[in-house]
């Protein structure tokens, strides 16, 4: 493939990258030239998921949150894998799916270990 | 591999798969009985380490695949696995007692246990990048939460953080040069990075850069110098039965490990990869001899010996030959072996029910135990690679293959940093023969404890009366690296 070539199968890239920036700039102009602007002190603080955004960074955080986080994560990743799967089971045969069932195996391994660990209980 | 599915084929994974599922079946077990069950999770543990040792012994040992070509099995990595599952075996062994006692005989120790072993032996079947990486993950997380075990001291936890952020960073370095390797040889498959490195001489240098990057990631693992900073205070931080399992057998996965991917894809570049390895074994008998001369921690200790023996061992890789390969796994197998002994003694230095790991405590031993003194000082004789020891003919056959391979400031090197290396082993026997008496250990009740030490201590006394055997296995055993 000539080099030329290769560079047209980029193209759509190219186009794209310019879609995406020409919408992204006309909606911050439209917020800026149509919106309402009635101020307040709270609307003007950067938004930091409900703490205040100027404190100590080092502050107390309850250590379960992280544990949510990675336990949802992980089951995220699961549907995520799953997903494909499911499309393409036709295609992938047997060994496709006893690979997944092998996969879901080990997964189910860990969530019963940590529905008997407690993790999953907030209290 | 479309459709067509056949249990058959996935035989010779057989072991691991063993493993896989015992160590899973157990996890769940553990996690219904609780930390109350952790003593009867262990002897599961050792069972199922032992069936699995006798699975794969009773399987043919010549080469062979499975599909998809990621997990190869041949007699190298036959021999590197049964070393490893006789680690494992002798660390949950020599665990049972140490948990209780100091009071962290959780259930997750010996399942984790098992896990690091499944990824080790899986590491020395890897016939594909992916499942070289993926294999090293599976041991590293396992044995980076191992560190952190004894989660309630400082040590223990910043053993842990230190080993988890390093192994981090070894880790990427790792898989950029995978990603490296992969974009010049368009493949990750061993045998296929073989052959377009004979086929296209052209892309040897670019994949050169890549190489250097996962030598980075391999020689973190055999913490071999400069990459070796995580190790004195991993060992030292970590629990003692968790120090004695990263002593024995992570180590001989990652050589192992080391020398597939040296000798199988990269074996058309032995000259290239052969002044890296250079430079990592210098530097680690160099760093490993002096460094260890004013520690007082014995854990800290048996971190930089570990070190120095790992800069000897290579030696045997730069020699890249049948012979050169052969020695190492010599050097290995009698490594662990005096490593477990040694480890042995430390794991019952306790006084008042607390365990002690100063230099200093072991003052006198050998009027309060002179069996136990006797056999340590065996084993750091040994160590040192005093004859007749088995430590001197793993130092001697390393020494000889380099020197008929003409490497002869190798060897000199070595001879040299062991000369040093002796001082700080034989300082030890002299503090436990000629030092006033410290009060003595408690009692030591642990059967396989006493075992072990008596069993390494039997080991490198005797090696000298019938060294064929062993010799033979190791050489053996690297023959099935060279005739693909």
């Amino acid at each position: 493939m000539a080099p030329a070539d290769m560079l047209i199968e980029y193209l759509p890239i190219l186009v794209f990258l310019a879609v995406a920036g020409g919408i992204a700039v006309l909606m911050v102009a439209a917020s800026l030239i149509v919106g309402k602007r009635n101020p307040d002190p709270d609307k003007l603080a950067a938004y930091e998921c409900g703490f205040d955004a100027f404190s100590d960074a080092r502050s107390k955080f309850d250590v379960r949150f992280y544990l949510v986080a990675i336990l949802f994560i992980i089951f995220d990743l699961e549907i995520a894998f799953l997903f494909p799967w499911a499309i393409s089971l036709g295609e992938i045969g047997l060994f496709g799916f006893c690979s997944m069932m092998v996969f879901l195996g080990v997964l189910t391994v860990g969530f019963i270990y940590e529905w008997k660990k407690g993790a999953l209980d907030w209290e | 591999m479309q459709g067509e599915f056949e249990f058959s084929a996935w035989v010779p994974a057989l072991p691991e798969i063993f493993l896989a599922l015992a160590s899973m079946a157990l996890l769940v077990a553990g996690a219904f009985i609780g930390n109350k069950g952790t003593r009867v999770v262990c002897y599961a543990a050792l069972w199922s380490i032992a069936v699995t040792a006798l699975i794969l012994i009773g399987r043919d040992w010549g080469r062979s695949l499975v599909p998809g070509g990621m997990f190869v099995m041949d007699s190298f990595a036959g021999l590197t696995k049964l070393m490893i599952l006789a680690g494992l075996f002798a660390v949950v062994a020599m665990s049972i007692r140490y948990l209780h006692q100091e009071q962290i005989n959780r259930f997750e120790f010996p399942v984790l246990v098992m896990f690091a072993g499944l990824g080790m032996m899986l590491m020395v079947s890897a016939n594909d990048m992916l499942s070289l990486y993926v294999a090293l993950e599976l041991q590293s997380l396992a044995l980076y939460v191992l560190a952190a075990f004894h989660r309630d001291t400082a040590y223990s936890a910043e053993a842990g953080i230190k080993y988890f952020v390093l192994g981090a960073i070894s880790s990427g370095m790792l898989l950029f040069g995978i990603s490296l390797i992969y974009g010049f040889a368009g493949s990750t498959n061993f045998d296929m990075i073989a052959h377009r490195l004979e086929d296209m001489e052209a892309i040897r240098l670019p994949i050169l850069v890549g190489l250097v990057f996962v030598l980075v990631g391999l020689a973190f693992k055999i913490s071999a110098v400069p990459f070796h900073m995580w190790t004195p205070d991993v060992y030292q931080g970590a629990p003692t039965a968790v120090t004695t399992l990263f002593a024995l057998v992570p180590k001989v996965a990652a050589m192992a490990l080391l020398i597939r991917v040296l000798f199988g894809p990269f074996a058309a570049m032995a000259p290239d990869w052969g002044q890296i390895v250079t430079l990592l074994a210098v530097a680690s008998m160099i760093v490993g001899a002096f460094a260890a001369l004013g520690q007082e921690n014995i854990k800290r200790l048996m971190a930089f010996s570990s070190i120095s023996h790992m800069g000897y061992a290579l030696i045997g890789v730069i020699v890249a030959d049948e012979g050169g390969v052969g020695s190492v796994m010599l050097y290995l197998l009698i490594y662990m072996v005096m490593t477990a002994g040694v480890f042995a003694v430390i794991l019952s230095m306790r006084r008042d029910n607390l365990a002690v790991e100063s230099i200093g405590d072991l003052a006198g031993l050998a009027r309060t135990r002179p069996f136990v003194a006797f056999a340590m000082a065996a084993l750091l004789f040994s160590m040192a690679g005093v004859p007749p020891l088995a430590g001197f003919f793993g130092k001697f056959f390393i020494f000889v293959e380099a020197v008929d391979a003409g490497y002869y400031v190798l060897a000199v090197l070595g001879v040299l940093t062991s000369v040093v290396a002796a001082y700080y082993y034989l300082r030890i026997v002299k503090v436990m023969f000629f030092d006033e008496s410290a009060e003595p250990f408690d009692p030591n009740k642990s059967l396989s404890g006493r075992a072990v030490l008596f069993v390494a201590a039997l080991f490198v006394l005797t090696f000298i009366a019938w060294p064929q055997p062993v010799i033979s296995i190791a050489y053996d055993a690297s023959k099935a690296l060279f005739i693909q």
